[in-house]
């Protein structure tokens, strides 16, 4: 009879000691709602200070009221010691409040409810101010040094060896008799390189005309096809050649990624060309092409802005566009000085780039952490 | 107008599409969204062209009886047959078109890339002959990180491995991101004056 009486009792303080735990348990306090910064509306954000007793419970519940209605709905859940609630299903027309709370075993402890709150689209993302500013000034020191080279102040550009080469590579093609290969890259017409490398197509196409040297221009892409077909033949019509101009000379293979290398390896293979340009976004392919080249014995020129691709194109070609020159090759082939003057201003930005990277370096030395600053959302 | 009107769209566009980028709003997102819908309708126009060029130059090619002519019979089969099956029996899982593709063209796709290997010995023969001072330094850099993470690296020297890592980590890394900086500067600095108006070489200059 004793033992039993002992194990009542103890059954006894067990259930008082858990009630009193589950009465002492706090709920989260100060839930703040805020419209979501930033979007097209439909979300509201929430916040709330954790329980004290954080660390007892299993996590939080978060209830959501449209006002004016009289109940709450569960809307979501997160773990213990989190303090934030995303709600992205709201209408930004309706009015909400929001309860939190904790949970312990099956019991929950609920918060006061929030403010009132509405979500609502932004027209501003102030999250890309710092894009905006850099823009602006690009912009401005785009548009002072093109003003600056249209008074007709001479401009240095450095030498650039290749770019400088592909006068002896046109040259190369013609004396040999063969063809060049001028490959735009497998990117779409939406990657800035494809674009620049267009434009360099623009420049090789017209001292092409003059040379009357065949020229096979393969295209990955369909949009990339009739862009550089139109490219060359407006370069031939400027070179006063338009009749030199062949439909044939630009030509579209296929999107599959390997399949243009077939047939690209192809062409080399078969027609032989004297001088390959490989020019624009390449991927796993780079290297494939280049290499074949190499094995026929053409003068091969390359440029990308592919950081990976660059290796594999400075082993197997003679010349390389590293990077920036992909983009400078128009300016520098043209010679037109409003292009020029726009390599100045790249010049600039990267001055500015460098001292505001030094700036925070040191900054950070100091334990000024302003790295947020240059974070873009 | 030949030159005004493709340089007017241009811009009008360039600008509509940086402003997009910092409106949040939905009709500003329903706007770019619908500019997109527009490369999608141009680019099947496109594709029709582009197709019609191939058809062009593989069918001279034939009916000339050019060199390689062959070839040409194989590449204008495969592209008219596969668009048939796909057209008539549907291109969902366990068709014909399906099977043709994981059977044949994938296959052949991965032959392609499996060369790579081989490309990269011989590239990497011609690349490591220490001809110059550039070839050497690219030698050894080479050397340190295979070395440092091959399992034997560590058995030189306990640090080797680490010693590689930090080749990669600091100069390897350094050099990328001047690279990176400079591309930047220069894809912003080529759109820019694609929108302004200032390069021109894709209209085929300024003439």
């Amino acid at each position: 009879m004793r033992g039993v009486d002992t194990r009542v009792f103890y059954i006894k303080i067990k259930t008082v000691l858990y009630l009193l735990l589950i009465f002492t348990i706090f709920p989260p306090t100060k839930v703040r709602a805020i419209d979501r910064p930033n979007d097209a509306g439909s979300a509201i954000n929430v916040q709330w200070q954790k329980s004290s007793d954080d660390n007892i419970i299993g996590g939080y519940i978060i209830f959501k009221r449209v006002l004016p209605d009289t109940t709450y709905q569960r809307i979501g859940s997160t773990g213990r010691g989190v303090q934030f609630f995303e709600d992205d299903n709201t209408q930004d027309d309706e009015e909400y409040d929001y309860v939190v709370a904790g949970v312990h075993n099956t019991e929950l402890f609920y918060s006061e409810p929030s403010n009132v709150v509405k979500s609502y689209p932004q027209v501003f993302h102030t999250g890309r101010i710092n894009v905006l500013i850099c823009i602006i000034a690009f912009t401005f020191a785009l548009s002072y040094f093109v003003t600056k080279a249209r008074t007709g102040k001479n401009l240095f550009v450095r030498k650039i060896p290749g770019l400088a080469a592909v006068e002896e590579a046109v040259g190369r093609a013609t004396e040999m008799g063969k063809p060049i290969l001028y490959v735009p890259g497998l990117g779409d017409i939406e990657w800035t390189a494809t674009i620049a490398s267009m434009n360099i197509l623009g420049e090789v196409a017209k001292k092409i005309a003059l040379y009357d040297t065949p020229l096979i221009v393969p295209n990955t892409w369909s949009v990339t096809y009739t862009v550089s077909k139109e490219v060359v033949k407006e370069a031939f019509i400027s070179q006063g050649r338009p009749d030199k101009f062949h439909e044939d000379y630009v030509r579209y293979l296929t999107e599959a990624q390997f399949g243009f290398v077939a047939a690209v390896n192809g062409i080399m293979m078969r027609e032989r060309p004297a001088t390959n340009f490989f020019i624009g976004r390449f991927w796993a392919e780079s290297l494939l092409m280049a290499e074949t080249g190499a094995q026929t014995g053409a003068f091969q020129i390359a440029g990308t802005d592919s950081v990976l691709q660059l290796p594999f194109f400075i082993t197997a070609c003679d010349y390389t566009l590293i990077g920036e020159e992909l983009y400078a090759a128009s300016a520098y082939l043209s010679r037109e000085p409003l292009l020029l003057g726009s390599l100045k201003a790249q010049d600039i930005g990267k001055v500015v780039v460098l001292f505001i990277l030094l700036g925070f370096t040191i900054l950070t030395f100091c334990n000024i952490n302003l790295l947020s600053l240059l974070a873009v959302q | 107008m030949k030159r005004i009107i493709p340089l007017f769209i241009c811009l009008l566009i360039g600008f509509s599409m940086i402003i997009q980028f910092f409106i949040p709003h939905p009709t500003s997102l329903e706007f770019g969204s619908t500019i997109y819908k527009w490369v999608i309708v141009l680019i099947v126009f496109a594709l029709v062209l582009a197709i019609g060029n191939l058809i062009r130059h593989h069918g001279t090619k034939i009916r000339r009886q050019k060199k390689d002519w062959p070839y040409s019979i194989v590449t204008l089969s495969s592209m008219i047959g596969m668009a048939i099956i796909g057209l008539f029996w549907g291109i969902q899982a366990e068709s014909l078109f399906q099977k043709i593709y994981l059977n044949v063209f994938a296959p052949l796709s991965a032959t392609m890339f499996a060369l790579l290997a081989y490309y990269m010995a011989s590239a990497a023969y011609r690349a490591f002959r220490a001809r110059s001072l550039e070839a050497t330094l690219l030698l050894a850099a080479a050397f340190i990180v295979m070395i440092g993470f091959m399992p034997f690296g560590q058995y030189i020297h306990p640090r080797f491995p680490a010693f590689a890592e930090w080749v990669m980590r600091v100069p390897n890394m350094a050099s990328q991101r001047g690279i990176l900086l400079g591309v930047a500067f220069g894809a912003i600095a080529t759109a820019l004056k694609i929108i302004l108006g200032i390069e021109r070489a894709w209209l085929g200059g300024k003439e």
